[in-house]
């Protein structure tokens, strides 16, 4: 027995005769999709796991000097590379700021002040960089987690981070050598706690640094009196445009002197670089869908022109053009849709493999803003073949049934 | 007294072809009457499949006028044609021309479903086999597993799901051996006995001698 749609069953019989053909023209499409999901997917995945990572930084501001531009969202202690000297005075914030921003702040939360700097150092034979902070002792026990060892008491002795510790295989006692030697003195100092590890955060980045106390800092760099950054924690969360104000009212009344960031400009940023950086990628996956759609239409074109003549039958016997046209559309939807079909069951495969590896987490895999890529890319797989298919379609329905019947 | 089924009226057919055109038919008038066996004999390139093509409302005159059941082809558009060859005649080809992708009993349903648009639930395809002598056991092969004289009775089989008013025949025996000619046309004959009308193109005389009259055609016109 035949269903009632009898032009389906032609279509779906005429892609089931030329299976083989059919599977390869499918096949792209499938690649197509799961490209283009996969990639969506880990996009849409990272931009979940920074947003969430930074929500919990909601409640801080950063301070920084002015430098003219926009200052950029990296441009923060560490997240930088450290690039400035600190003999740049234009890029420290002085006691004073710091004093005014204290003065604002303590209503609010509390206020601290970052000295940071990137240098050599070495442990043992090993050379290596990294950042290294110089911080109020206080301060470094309220803000930072010791996941071993203990904090930092005297001049000599620091925490690190963990991505450092493992890098440089630090232990407690371990000895870093800050300081380039050909440049003058190197200043040695020991390990006695490593940090929790803390992930992407704008207020500092410790998982590779090295954290000291403002003594050992200023010890080394000098710069007392000046910072290279303030960071500010407020106890309620909806005070933080308040003191964000305040900050920026005070300090930039006759001039711009200092940046104030909050989370939501970095999320925000972050999510921006990610999202161009995701559809930039997903476009030239794009091209693996094109490619796929001239191979179905080499079938599609292929199906019509060796059906001449049982087109010419069916018109001849009463089949309108109409349903010609819907035949081969079905045809190549046929093809779009157990490509898609399949390249959405590969997409959920392959892409949270992709997300496992390039973002590091599956948390957020199951996320609607991340599934959403496979119906969507299923759809534009699909649609792809049908629009690929109406040519074809439109040239097998225009054709004359006398003409047709004479074909061989 | 109704008028005849098919009327054409100084009908002509030509070809544009750059080497010149082909005056396939020129001027041809007849009618034929409701009931009627009617065979169209003549030589090769004559213009007999190019008539039966205009009967059998698969072309249009380039002048002249066809009236079938009444109606001006001329005036119709390409639905309404399809529509007449749907429901109102039934087409058997020289070469059989069913569907390669459908057996048997499909190919016979096929206009049944494009014209009611569901199954055959009255059991007509099923007798419509019988009647033209294909075995039940036959009816779910394909085409390419059947013989040509099998795949004839089954393109009349399909050419009268309809029951159409009119059955047209390019040469029905053409592509078979006489004595499988000889039992498909006893199937015609049987079926212009029920009072259908029949018009056949053929070029052997035997043939047609089954039909009542025969109109002969030569260099497009009726000679
Ligand atoms: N589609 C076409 N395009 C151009 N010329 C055509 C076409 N169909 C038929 N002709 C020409 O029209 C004339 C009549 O052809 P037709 O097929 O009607 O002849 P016929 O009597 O059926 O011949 P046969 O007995 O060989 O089947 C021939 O000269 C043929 O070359
Ligand atoms: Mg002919």
């Amino acid at each position: 027995m035949i269903g009632n749609d009898i032009i389906l069953a032609l279509s779906a019989r005429s892609v089931r005769l030329h299976f083989l053909r059919s599977v390869l023209a499918a096949l792209g499409i499938v690649i197509g999709v799961v490209s283009i999901a996969s990639i969506g997917m880990m996009g849409a995945n990272m931009t979940l796991s920074v947003t969430e990572e930074l929500s919990d930084m909601a409640n801080k501001l950063t301070v920084t000097s002015y430098t003219g531009g926009g200052g950029g969202m990296m441009a923060g202690p560490g997240g930088g590379g450290g690039g400035s000297d600190s003999d740049d005075d234009e890029d420290v914030i002085t006691e004073d700021e710091f004093k005014d921003i204290q003065r604002i702040v303590a209503k609010y939360g509390t206020a601290y002040t970052v000295r940071s700097e990137s240098d050599q150092i070495e442990v043992g034979s090993e050379e290596g960089r990294a950042t290294i902070y110089g911080l109020d002792p206080d301060i470094i026990r309220e803000i930072l987690t010791v996941e071993e060892g203990e904090y930092p008491k005297s001049t000599a002795s620091v925490v690190v981070g963990p991505t450092l510790a493992e890098r440089l295989d630090l232990k407690i006692g371990s000895k870093i050598d800050i300081g380039d030697p050909d440049e003058g003195s190197t200043t040695t100092v020991r390990v006695v706690g490593i940090l929790e590890e803390r992930g992407m955060t704008m207020d500092l980045s410790t998982d590779m640094a090295i954290i000291g106390t403002d003594k050992l800092f200023t010890g080394i760099y000098g710069g007392e009196g000046e910072y290279n950054q303030v960071n500010v924690v407020v106890d309620d969360l909806d005070n933080i445009d308040t003191v964000e104000t305040a900050i920026e009212d005070e300090l930039n009344k006759k001039e711009d002197t200092v940046t104030v960031q909050d989370s939501s400009r970095m999320t925000e940023s972050i999510t921006e670089t990610v999202s161009t950086m995701t559809t930039f990628v997903m476009a030239i996956a794009g091209i693996s869908l094109l490619v796929a759609a001239v191979s179905i239409f080499n079938v599609m074109m292929m199906s019509v022109n060796e059906r001449i003549r049982e087109i010419g039958i069916l018109r001849s016997i009463g089949t309108q053009r109409a349903e010609i046209l819907r035949m081969f559309i079905y045809e190549a939807g046929i093809l779009g849709l157990v490509g898609a079909v399949i390249g959405a069951v590969a997409s959920l495969i392959i892409g949270y493999v992709v997300v496992l590896g390039m973002v590091g987490t599956t948390e957020y895999f199951f996320a609607a803003g991340s599934l959403i890529y496979v119906p969507e890319a299923m759809v534009i797989g699909a649609a792809i073949c049908i629009v690929t298919g109406v040519y074809p379609a439109w040239r097998a329905s225009n054709l004359d049934p006398i003409e047709a019947l004479r074909a061989e | 007294m109704s008028s005849p089924v098919i009327e054409l009226d100084d009908v002509t057919k030509v070809y544009p072809l750059p080497a010149g055109d082909v005056v396939a038919l020129n001027g041809i008038s007849l009618s034929i009457d409701e009931g009627e066996f009617v065979a169209i004999m003549g030589p090769s390139g004559s213009g007999k499949s190019t008539l039966l093509n205009q009967i059998g409302c698969l072309d249009r005159p380039t002048s002249g006028n066809f009236f079938l059941d009444g109606k001006n082809i001329r005036e119709m558009d390409d639905r309404e044609l399809t529509d007449l060859r749907l429901s109102s005649i039934g087409y058997i080809f020289q070469k059989f021309n069913l569907i390669p992708l459908l057996s048997a009993y499909e190919n016979v349903e096929y206009p049944y479903i494009m014209k009611y648009r569901k199954n055959d639930d009255t059991g007509r395809v099923r007798d419509l086999l019988a009647l033209v002598g294909i075995d039940e056991s036959l009816s779910t092969h394909k085409p390419n597993e059947l013989s040509g004289g099998q795949q004839q009775r089954i393109a009349i089989a399909r050419a009268l799901v309809n029951d159409p008013a009119i059955l047209l025949c390019d040469e029905p025996t053409g592509n078979l051996d006489t004595q499988t000619g000889a039992q498909i046309m006893e199937v015609l004959s049987d079926l212009h006995r029920k009072g259908r009308t029949v018009i056949m193109v053929t070029h052997e005389s035997e043939i047609a001698a089954y039909a009542e009259r025969t109109i002969v055609i030569r260099d497009g016109r009726v000679a």
